[in-house]
């Protein structure tokens, strides 16, 4: 019984809970399906990036070129379908964008995989370079004039609520964000190469021992990475009706916090679907509704720093604790 | 010999330029446990990396089961039957028991989807067939060294092992959890599996094994029936030398008050009614299983460890230890057991460790660091304590093992303790190096220092020590004379209860 209420995943669910609650009390206004919507809003984008970085942190990498992979993909995207197919249905730009992606992560995967550089490394590089060939070759200027099968998109909805300012909407987006999540869950809980993505992070020279091909893993984590920014890109172009190459760029920091809040472990082989939806929802909780409790939004920033410190510092703690413990026992 | 399981005859190997094995012959039969002994770097490891198909040999033949194989690689050498065990054990420390059993079976039966239910029949089966329990769903890294050996060799043997490669296997194992292991391995013996059993532990080797080879300088120097070898004899085979050691005789001057007495100390749980002397010159050796309060009993000396009760005296002056800094004030040293973590910097290099507690006092103008001085200290140290390296300047971890407890040596000896306390000071070192070691604390020792040596190495105690106290559940139990004793006497009295 212990053994679940200590895990990651329960910690987080209380704290929304409570979070989400004294919210409420201060802020009677929060607590309706409306502001329900608008969080679930929030988090595709953010969720669908945070599902990659959870594959990338589980086998022991790391990859902080997603957002430039996703803002490059989508403005790519918009760019060549309003010269070549400017009627395009919204399924091809979701197409064109996630392959565009998969070859940027391509990238990514032969830098690592070959010469066995650090992801870290690699990934800042990419990162410079998506970024500043984006803005070189391919333009810098926000496109308002994209492709009418996004905006159309944008005003779809599923779920309508009429509330006392208006009708709320649950844009359907959600269902991908749902979608890559379960998918994510599949590969890691039952597949023999999601088995090879948590024993490699545990110990690569292991892995290689067993018989896995990390190489192979490894295309396939940071291909999936670079599809899943893709459409995560376009999404995002797609909500806000126009392809700005200047955005995105930035919130690595808070996807991988809402990974690393959600259980995994930075040193790889430890990290689960649940807990980063729960590591996305209380990010997203608390960089959008912090402000209606009166907390300025600068200091949102500290907030989730030191929510970070804290998530990260708990398992931590206990992790020290259970070591004593097993010493203990192996003495007696 | 109907019986063979591999044959390797005349093999030859080099790497970057040096013959690591020249002309070694080995045959296993099944159901026999093989030993494998030298020192570090006579080609042992060299030799299981060819047998498991990691290394392509250069010359030579290898026989498995009756079939030549030109080109060995690791997945045909696992087909045949052969599991190597490494030191690390190759687990996944992230992962369940039952997973890291079965891990290596769904991967190589090419299943695509995993089956939770045919993994824990797998592991339950694995763990049945060496009759052990373990908790299936908990992590491997929550398991104690005992357990994860007994992990690896389940995996072994779900890959239908026939020969099972050991490295080292009983190194970090306490003295009950070898018996444990050795009954294991007697287990499967007698279902017809054959051990190679790779260790520089000389009394295991001779407990266990049925033949035994030796090896030095990539050759091997004997192979014969376990009958025909005895402690000296491996010893003297594995050095190229023989190993006599003398015993430390030494009688104190009890007229002198003693460098440290402990009266009636007590520390909650782990030590009760402690008192003894240590007198300058002497080697007292404490001993005693894992958990009897032995290291505990250095903590506390050392200030690590709080004391509930009892008086601490050093030079005849009461002295309170409640920190390590107040027991160095008091000229008090220590060598943990675990070098690797507590007593080196690996990436930093030889000199820097050496000088690393003494830095204080190397100044020059100004205040700063004396390049000078410390150079100076470093060849006193590196020179007095012969410390094979072509340059001091290289990181520690460029050392063997041996060498590495030389270099923790001379950083305590730098700060010119009175008493030193060493945990383990032979823990992983090659047969050659202990007894320099061994030589070293004892010169050490006549130039007046004192010494507690902590150890479960039977030999090693009655080598060294004057006096040896055994310990059993925190207690001073007896004090024994090395002279009147012999490793028997010692090694029943240490197990009893």
């Amino acid at each position: 019984m212990s053994r679940i209420l200590l895990r990651t995943e329960t910690i987080l669910f209380v704290t929304i809970v409570v979070l989400t609650a004294v919210i409420s009390i201060i802020n009677p206004v929060f607590f309706t399906i409306g502001s329900l919507f608008d969080l679930l809003r929030s988090s595709i984008v953010l969720g669908i990036f945070a599902m990659g970085v959870l594959l990338v942190i589980i086998s022991g990498g790391i990859d902080v070129s997603f957002a430039a992979i996703a803002v490059f993909a989508s403005y790519s995207t918009v760019r060549i379908l309003g010269i070549v197919m400017p009627e395009a249905p919204l399924w091809i730009a979701f197409a064109v964008s996630a392959v565009i992606g998969l070859g940027l992560g391509m990238i990514n995967a032969f830098f690592i995989s070959k010469f066995k550089l650090p992801p870290l490394i690699v990934t800042l590089g990419t990162l410079s370079m998506f970024r500043g060939f984006l803005l070189f070759a391919i333009g810098n200027k926000i496109i308002r004039d994209i492709p009418p099968s996004m905006p159309a998109f944008a005003r779809t909805w599923l779920v309508e609520v009429g509330m006392e300012a208006g009708v709320s909407r649950l844009h359907p987006a959600v269902l991908i964000t749902a979608a890559v999540a379960i998918f994510v869950w599949l590969i890691l809980d039952f597949t023999m190469l999601g088995r090879g993505i948590y024993a490699l992070g545990g110990s690569r020279e292991s892995a290689e021992r067993a018989g896995f091909n990390i190489s192979r893993i490894q295309y396939f984590i940071y291909g999936t990475v670079g599809v899943f920014a893709g459409i995560a890109g376009l999404i995002y172009a797609s909500l806000n009706r126009q392809a700005n190459p200047q955005e995105l760029v930035g919130t690595e920091l808070n996807v991988i916090a809402a990974v690393v809040l959600g259980g995994a472990s930075l040193t790889g082989g430890r990290g689960t679907v649940i807990g980063t939806i729960l590591g996305v929802a209380l990010v997203v909780l608390m960089n959008n509704s912090l402000v209606l409790v009166g907390i300025p939004s600068t200091w949102q920033r500290v907030a989730v720093g030191v929510i970070i410190l804290i998530g990260t510092g708990l398992p931590a703690l206990q992790a020290k604790r259970k070591s004593r413990q097993i010493a203990r026992v192996a003495e007696s | 010999m109907a019986d063979e399981m591999i044959r390797l005859t005349h093999i030859d190997k080099a790497s970057a330029g040096v013959k690591a094995l020249q002309d070694v012959s080995l045959t296993i039969e099944r159901g026999k446990i093989h030993c494998l002994v030298g020192e570090n770097g006579c080609g042992k490891s060299t030799l299981i990396k060819i047998i498991a198909g990691v290394y392509p040999r250069d010359a030579g033949e290898i026989v498995i089961g009756g079939k030549e194989f030109a080109h060995l690689h690791p997945i045909e050498a696992i087909r045949q039957g052969i599991q190597v065990i490494y030191q690390d054990f190759s687990l996944f420390p992230n992962l369940t028991v039952a997973e890291n059993i079965a891990l290596n079976e769904e991967l190589a039966d090419g299943r695509k989807w995993v089956s939770w239910g045919s993994v824990r029949r797998v592991a339950e089966d694995a763990l049945a067939q060496i009759d052990v329990k373990l908790p299936l769903n908990d992590r491997v890294e929550d398991m104690s060294v005992a357990n994860k050996q007994l992990i690896a060799i389940s995996k072994a043997l779900r890959q239908n092992a026939q020969l099972i490669i050991m490295d080292e296997p009983t190194s970090a194992l306490t003295e009950r959890e070898v018996r444990a292991l050795f009954d294991v391995i007697h287990k499967l013996r007698a279902r017809g599996i054959a051990f190679l059993f790779v260790s520089h532990k000389l009394n295991e080797v001779l407990e266990i094994s049925e033949t035994i080879m030796v090896m030095r300088n990539g050759r091997v120097v004997s192979v014969g029936d376990r009958k025909e070898y005895n402690h000296a004899r491996l010893a003297m085979e594995m050095t190229g030398h023989s190993v006599g050691e003398k015993a430390y005789v030494f009688t104190p001057d009890k007229r002198q008050p003693p460098l440290l007495r402990v009266e009636g100390m007590h520390a909650a749980g782990a030590l009760h009614d402690i008192s003894f002397e240590l007198y300058r010159g002497e080697i007292v050796g404490v001993t005693g299983l894992l958990g009897s309060g032995r290291t505990e009993l250095a903590l506390a000396l050392y200030g690590m460890l709080p004391i509930s009760s009892g008086q601490i005296y050093i030079d005849d002056k009461p002295a309170s230890i409640r920190s390590i800094q107040s027991a160095i004030d008091h000229g008090i040293g220590y060598v943990p057991e675990d070098r690797l973590t507590e007593g080196l910097f690996l990436e930093q290099s030889i000199g820097r460790n050496v000088v690393v507690r003494v830095i204080d006092q190397l100044r020059g103008a100004f205040g700063l660091t004396d390049p000078k001085l410390v150079d100076e200290q470093i060849d006193t140290w590196v020179g007095s304590l012969r410390i094979k390296t072509s340059d001091p300047s290289l990181p520690v971890k460029t050392l063997s093992g041996g060498n590495q407890q030389r270099v923790v040596l001379a950083k305590w000896l730098a700060s010119k303790p009175k008493l030193m306390i060493l945990n383990g000071p032979t823990v992983g070192v090659d047969i050659g190096s202990k007894g320099e070691l061994h030589d070293m604390i004892k010169e050490l020792a006549q130039q007046g220092m004192g010494i507690l040596v902590i150890s479960d190495d039977i030999p090693e105690l009655l080598q060294t020590c004057n006096r040896i106290l055994l310990m059993r559940r925190g207690r001073i139990e007896a004090e024994i004379d090395p002279q009147a004793t012999n490793e028997d006497q010692l090694a029943t009295k240490l197990v009893e209860d």
